[in-house]
């Protein structure tokens, strides 16, 4: 038997430098009888718009799981003994059984930590957490100032967190979590975000920012520079075990010594995702086909989909390190996040798109292509359309067959007097030949120009 | 206390930290530290060596830190 000196070894803490570094993973890596801790989306429903909204939230799906379901999936990590859930969403107080679940769950010794943007943690909310040993509460901020914050997480969301922060503080919740994730405009503020959680007796934890959901189209501008991470990684040197990560810098460690935590992608081999309607991916910043192992609704629930999915043995399967194995930093940042690398179209078996090594960059120019787009679209409707689409205003006419939707059904000319607005998009100008219909939309709608001009063009398809 | 197949997970709910019991000797020790007088009895029992016995005390000095484990309370 081989012992090691940190046989019973507490995550968080520094490995001590006379151990055996990457054992611990090693055993991971090839997954546990189930995950220590899963994330849970309950709802895609959300008040806000976050521009890099992992899971693209803001509309609820109907087919949204119900409180009984949901209660019958806790039932099954409970006897899979899973620790914790981190239940997100979307905002998952929003949903009307939220409080029953969360009851529902700590009674059957399933632990609860939930994230928010807190906009329900008035003082009676506050009051409840602070009473309860199992509930954790993590409020989003993603800037110390409002204007940081609410450039990424809209108009009023900065004051909707402090306010929350100052509700649990008041009603003696102490060390719930300031949770902050890491961009370009906010990485300046590092110290200002520990000075807001020592100001409320929280603890700050800082994730970073995947290329997942409307993430991907922020993440290019958004994403900490190079110069950013090293200053980032220096940070949570400093910070150590006082500053939480979630274990999602572990990209990092090629810069040196190993952060807290347990240092690997957990996909699939100790955590894993279930989204507000039931399917279980392999990580929360994975909602795409490819990574989705199966539903909860499925015979056997969640438990069979953890034990007998395909996908998730692949996963636990050893890495070869593909195009990092001959890096001599591989064993500390395991090729970085799955994740990451899929949603800026780089092959899952070569370099983070962030690596500190360089790697990254050259194989980020080198991508040809496009990379995968995120699948399902949650987020509101209230702005424009980005692409033309079909209006139904004026005269329309039957679809030649049931099924036809297709606007130019049955069309063999455009009608000669719509040919004037039939000329392509980019002519100018559009609004001077707007036509009566034209005016009488704006009239009622009294907003959106950008809109109507999309619209005017889209027009001259169906009348 | 959930055992895998390389010991087990420990998860505590008040400081919210997971600990690693890392082989099946270690997981004896702690299952049956309630059952025996002192710590050095239930190592004994487990069968750990007595030139282990310092590894042994560090990993179980570790648990008592984190509050995984608790000096118990006479009745």
């Amino acid at each position: 038997m081989t012992l090691t000196p940190d046989m019973a070894r507490v995550a968080g803490s520094r490995p001590a430098a006379s151990t055996a570094p990457g054992k611990l993973t090693d055993l991971f890596q090839l997954g546990l009888d189930a995950p220590i801790c899963l994330t849970w989306e309950l709802t895609y429903a959300c008040n806000l718009s976050c521009v890099h909204c992992l899971s693209s939230s803001g509309r609820r799906d109907p087919r949204e799981l119900s409180t009984a379901e949901c209660m019958a999936v806790i039932d099954t990590l409970e006897r899979m003994q899973v620790f914790y859930v981190n239940i997100g969403g979307g905002e998952p107080t929003v949903r009307p059984d939220f409080w029953e679940l969360v009851d529902y769950a700590t009674a059957h010794h399933v632990g609860v930590k939930f994230s928010t943007n807190g906009v329900k943690l008035g003082p009676a909310a506050a009051a409840r957490l602070a009473g309860s040993d199992y509930v954790d509460v993590q409020i989003s901020l993603d800037g110390a100032t409002a204007s940081v914050n609410d450039a990424v997480r809209g108009p009023g969301s900065h004051a909707t967190a402090l306010r929350a922060m100052e509700n649990l503080a008041s009603a003696g919740f102490r060390g719930f979590k300031l949770s902050v994730v890491m961009t370009r405009q906010n990485i300046p503020q590092l110290d200002a975000f520990k000075a807001i959680a020592d100001r409320f007796g929280a603890q700050l934890r800082l994730t970073r920012l995947r290329p997942s959901g409307r993430g991907a189209d922020v993440w290019h501008s958004l994403h900490p520079l190079a110069e950013q991470q090293r200053v980032l990684y220096d940070w949570l040197v400093a910070h150590g075990e006082q500053v939480l990560t979630g274990d999602s810098f572990f990209h990092l460690s090629a810069y040196g010594s190993a952060l807290p935590g347990l240092n690997l992608c957990g996909a699939g081999r100790v955590v894993c995702l279930i989204d507000p309607v039931g399917d279980v991916y392999a990580c929360p910043f994975a909602i795409h086909p490819e990574f989705l192992a199966g539903n909860v609704r499925d015979a056997g629930g969640f438990a069979a989909v953890w034990k007998t999915s395909d996908l998730f043995a692949s996963l636990r399967a050893p890495d070869t390190g593909g195009a990092c194995r001959s890096c001599g930093f591989y064993d500390s940042c395991r090729g970085g996040c799955m994740a990451a690398k899929f949603f800026t179209g780089l092959p899952l078996d070569g370099p983070d798109p962030e690596c500190v090594q360089g790697h990254g960059e050259s194989a980020l120019a080198a991508v040809s292509g496009v990379a995968p787009k995120p699948w399902l679209d949650h987020s509101h409707r209230t702005a424009p359309a980005r692409t033309a689409v079909p209006v139904t205003i004026g005269r329309r006419r039957p679809p030649t067959h049931d099924c036809d939707e297709s606007p130019l059904a049955g069309f063999t000319a455009l009608p000669a007097a719509d040919a004037r607005h039939a000329a392509p998009p980019a002519s100018p100008p559009h609004r001077a030949l707007a036509p009566p219909w034209h005016q009488r939309l704006r009239r009622r709608n009294g907003r959106h120009h950008d809109h109507e001009r999309k619209a005017s063009y889209t027009q001259t398809f169906l009348s | 206390m959930r055992p895998e197949p390389f010991g087990a997970l420990l998860y505590h709910f008040g400081t919210r930290r997971l600990s690693f019991l890392k082989n099946q000797r270690v997981l004896a020790v702690v299952r049956s530290l309630a059952d025996h007088p002192s710590a050095r009895a239930a190592c004994a029992a487990a069968g750990v060596p007595d030139a282990e016995l310092p590894v042994y005390a560090r990993a179980l000095a570790v648990l008592a830190d984190s509050h995984m484990i608790s000096e118990r309370t006479v009745a």
